[in-house]
């Protein structure tokens, strides 16, 4: 009962205002005044989270730019410049991998946003049993992606996996999904898109529950069908949301690693190889300055791909 | 509103009901230390051992562990279990490097172990009793500058190809004696519907065989081929005998002989395949045939990678897995006794009876069972007759570790022979590096 009552609340309220956007200023504004007059708590209480940060997260990152310039086993290092960086750019697989990250990260995040946007509508229409689909579409986010990859890797066997089974049955041949060098980075990418399109949807969900009822009622009374309302109301009206889940999604995307090494761990040969998984060999084989410089690079890479994506996506959203 | 609060008590029972497993699951993990310390006050020394997952492996480990604390009353053995291939060896560096090791590790001998910096990592066992039963051609394999780290487990292997014999009787098919003759026997494994080689892409450590298998060829056509090739006078790419290799990988795909899902086959799928007569032949060492029933064992012989030249036919021999004492360990009186109990015919003895052997030991004074499968005669004819090379390996520390990334792309037809073993050539350069050595 208390979600409705709530929800007419808040629509009353936004009514009751100019609209939604003026009410927003003055509380931001009354807050701001109370953080300078009362401020009640120290800076101390900072300290707990902010030393596991530093310790785990800032520190390992700063001293990593100092050993990708070195060849170092874990107890001796040896300084060599930028060899690192030359060996790691020259290393053959690069390229391609260069290729499958990206192709890796568009596929999955462009798939997350289409079908998450489509769940979530679906979702939040009046359908019966609305809580249990909910909860099967989040479900895969909660499975541990090595569980994934290997339950899959045993589905798509060719010979005897219950999806060519299946594709047999009404007589198409199935692939050798993750054998073929053609289908495999696209078959893993499949996957990453089912285990992760359930947080997509959610996200979705908070996003369309959070327009307001007034605007589908106005296309209503204007005569706008069902079309209207979506392509009108929910396509802008939930573009923060799009935003979150391309940004989320772009970034899993092009770090992803888990994933595919449980699946094809990078093959077969090099064909499914991402920078995470070129890195990790790196590591594998004992080279652990190059794997420093690789992740370096790869640090490097995320931020000048995501950070103006993220400057460019609030700045569009100030625009709404 | 109440159902609501229902289902959050639900979901929170479940996410606890998960954390305890996983706690549960993480506190068995942790029990052997538990257990060691309960052994110690019982007047008992238990050390721990690690070795790798293969099924021949797990057994033959079960088996001399068990003969052992019966000879050894006062120590128990635990044995714990590692991943094969690359994931294994990264374990094994991991834990060296962070003084985590098992007491006793059974691990590969050769280049591989030249890449674990023994002299920093390993108990020097030179001159040690230990290695009082140790036949000396075991040595080369597991020294560096002169030092002796490692006592064998197992025996030695062949490397080259696999068959099963009931097949190749059906076919009127001979063991080849050159690659023309193999490419031969294979079309007419073709026509006769069988498939003539598998291919095991899933574990790519599988596809290496035919450029591993191939060096006792590389080194008929040059004997000093290994000791240029650490010193980097040649090339896998630029010597025509050793492309060889390469090339024949790259002909099992492009003459069509791979079983049709190769890419998405395990090892032991292979293994399967082999024995079941769907196919014919499989490019493997010859340790998988120890674990097979007696009925399946006898079905599969052996021969060498074929070379050009039916004259000079050879094959390509492994050397046993060492065993290595970490010298960060707690126990090493205590590993030493173990390490020497299984390189002696008693600890032998006890291993061939879980296991029948499939190559010649390496510890002296130990007889083959007459039980042995058929495949450690066609070895003991090679070796009999000389004509026959240790692995590149075990001659060289230079192995790089993209190997069978490499072979796995030859294979399934992604990168040409020369390409292929020149993209090998910079991985070695790598390795060559890190480990110093003069020349490169």
């Amino acid at each position: 009962m208390q979600s409705p009552s709530s929800s007419n609340a808040r629509t009353a309220g936004s009514r009751g205002d100019a609209g939604p956007g003026r009410a927003a200023p003055t509380p931001a504004r009354a807050s701001a005044v109370r953080g300078t007059t009362q401020r009640r708590y120290s800076y101390w209480f900072y300290a707990p989270a902010g030393v596991v940060y530093g310790v785990i997260f800032v520190l390992p990152t700063l001293i990593s730019f100092y050993f990708a310039f070195t060849r170092w086993d874990l107890f001796e290092s040896e300084w060599i410049g930028l060899d690192n960086f030359r060996q790691f750019f020259s290393e053959q697989s690069l390229r391609s991998s260069l290729v499958n990250t990206l192709v890796y990260a568009v596929t999955t995040s462009g798939l997350k946003v289409v079908l998450g946007m489509l769940l979530a509508i679906v979702l939040t229409s009046s359908i019966r049993l609305k809580g249990l689909l909910r909860a099967l579409t989040f479900f895969p986010v909660l499975v541990s992606t090595v569980a994934v990859g290997i339950t899959f890797s045993v589905l798509l066997q060719p010979d005897f996996g219950i999806v060519n089974a299946a594709l047999a049955k009404v007589g198409i041949t199935g692939p050798d999904w993750l054998g073929d060098p053609d289908t495999a980075l696209l078959s893993v990418a499949a996957v990453d898109v089912w285990k992760g399109v359930g947080l997509a949807t959610v996200i979705y969900i908070a996003g369309i529950l959070s327009i307001p009822r007034d605007y589908y009622e106005a296309v209503e009374v204007d005569g706008g069908g069902a079309w209207t309302q979506f392509w009108n109301v929910t396509l802008p009206l939930a573009r923060p949301a799009t935003f979150t889940v391309i940004l989320l999604s772009f970034i899993g995307g092009l770090r992803s690693f888990d994933l595919i090494w449980t699946m094809t761990g990078g093959g077969p040969g090099f064909a499914s190889d991402t920078i995470a998984s070129v890195i990790y060999k790196q590591y594998q084989a004992g080279f652990y300055g190059l794997a420093t410089a690789g992740n370096v690079v790869l640090f490097l890479l995320v931020s000048a791909i995501v950070f103006p994506l993220a400057r460019f996506f609030s700045s569009r959203e100030v625009d709404l | 509103m109440k159902s609501s609060r229902v289902r959050l008590t639900w979901a929170t029972g479940l996410v606890l009901a998960l954390a305890t497993a996983a706690c549960g699951s993480g506190s068995s993990g942790g029990a052997p230390a538990a257990g060691g310390s309960g052994g110690q006050a019982a007047g008992k020394t238990e050390i721990t051992l690690l070795v790798d997952n293969a099924e021949s492996t797990v057994k033959n480990a079960e088996a001399v562990v068990a003969a052992f604390e019966k000879a050894h009353p006062d120590i128990t053995v635990k044995t714990s279990t590692r991943p094969g291939g690359a994931d294994g060896d990264n374990l094994v560096k991991t834990k060296l490097s962070t003084g985590s090791m098992e007491d006793v590790f059974w691990y590969n001998s050769g280049s591989l172990l030249q890449a674990l910096n023994p002299a920093k990592s390993l108990v020097d066992l030179t001159g040690s009793p230990v290695l009082a039963n140790v036949d000396e051609s075991f040595l080369p394999s597991v020294t560096q500058d002169g030092k002796v780290y490692g006592a064998p487990w197992g025996d030695a292997m062949g490397g080259g190809i696999l068959y099963n014999k009931d097949v190749y009787a059906e076919a009127g098919l001979t063991v080849p004696k050159t690659w023309a003759e193999f490419t031969a026997n294979n079309d007419k494994l073709k026509a006769a519907g069988v498939t003539p080689v598998i291919g095991s892409f899933k574990d790519t450590w599988t596809t290496q065989l035919f450029v591993l298998g191939d060096y006792c060829n590389v080194a008929a056509s040059n004997p000093n081929w290994a000791a240029d090739y650490t010193a980097n006078k040649v090339k896998y790419a630029t010597d025509p005998a050793a492309l060889r290799g390469f090339e024949k990988t790259a002909e099992a795909s492009s003459k069509g002989w791979l079983n049709k899902s190769a890419g998405s086959t395990t090892f032991d799928q292979g293994m399967k395949l082999l024995v079941s007569g769907k196919a014919a032949q499989f490019p493997m060492l010859t340790f998988p045939v120890g674990t097979l029933p007696k009925d399946q064992a006898a079905k599969i012989g052996f021969f060498g990678i074929p070379g050009d030249d039916a004259a000079k036919n050879c094959a390509t021999l492994w050397m046993p897995g060492g065993q290595y004492i970490p010298s960060a360990g707690k126990n090493i009186e205590a590993a030493k006794t173990f390490v020497g109990f299984v390189a002696s015919p008693e600890g032998v003895a006890a291993m061939y009876a879980a296991v029948p052997p499939t190559g010649p030991s390496l510890v002296k004074g130990v007889t083959t069972p007459a039980d042995a499968a058929p495949v450690i005669n066609d070895i003991k004819a090679y070796i009999d007759g000389g004509n026959n090379s240790p692995a590149l390996e075990f001659l060289s520390p230079v192995k790089g570790p993209a190997l069978e990334q490499i072979t796995t792309a030859v294979e399934t037809g992604q990168t040409p022979a020369k390409e292929a073993a020149d993209q090998y050539d910079k991985d070695v350069t790598k390795q060559a590096k890190q480990l110093g050595l003069a020349g490169w």
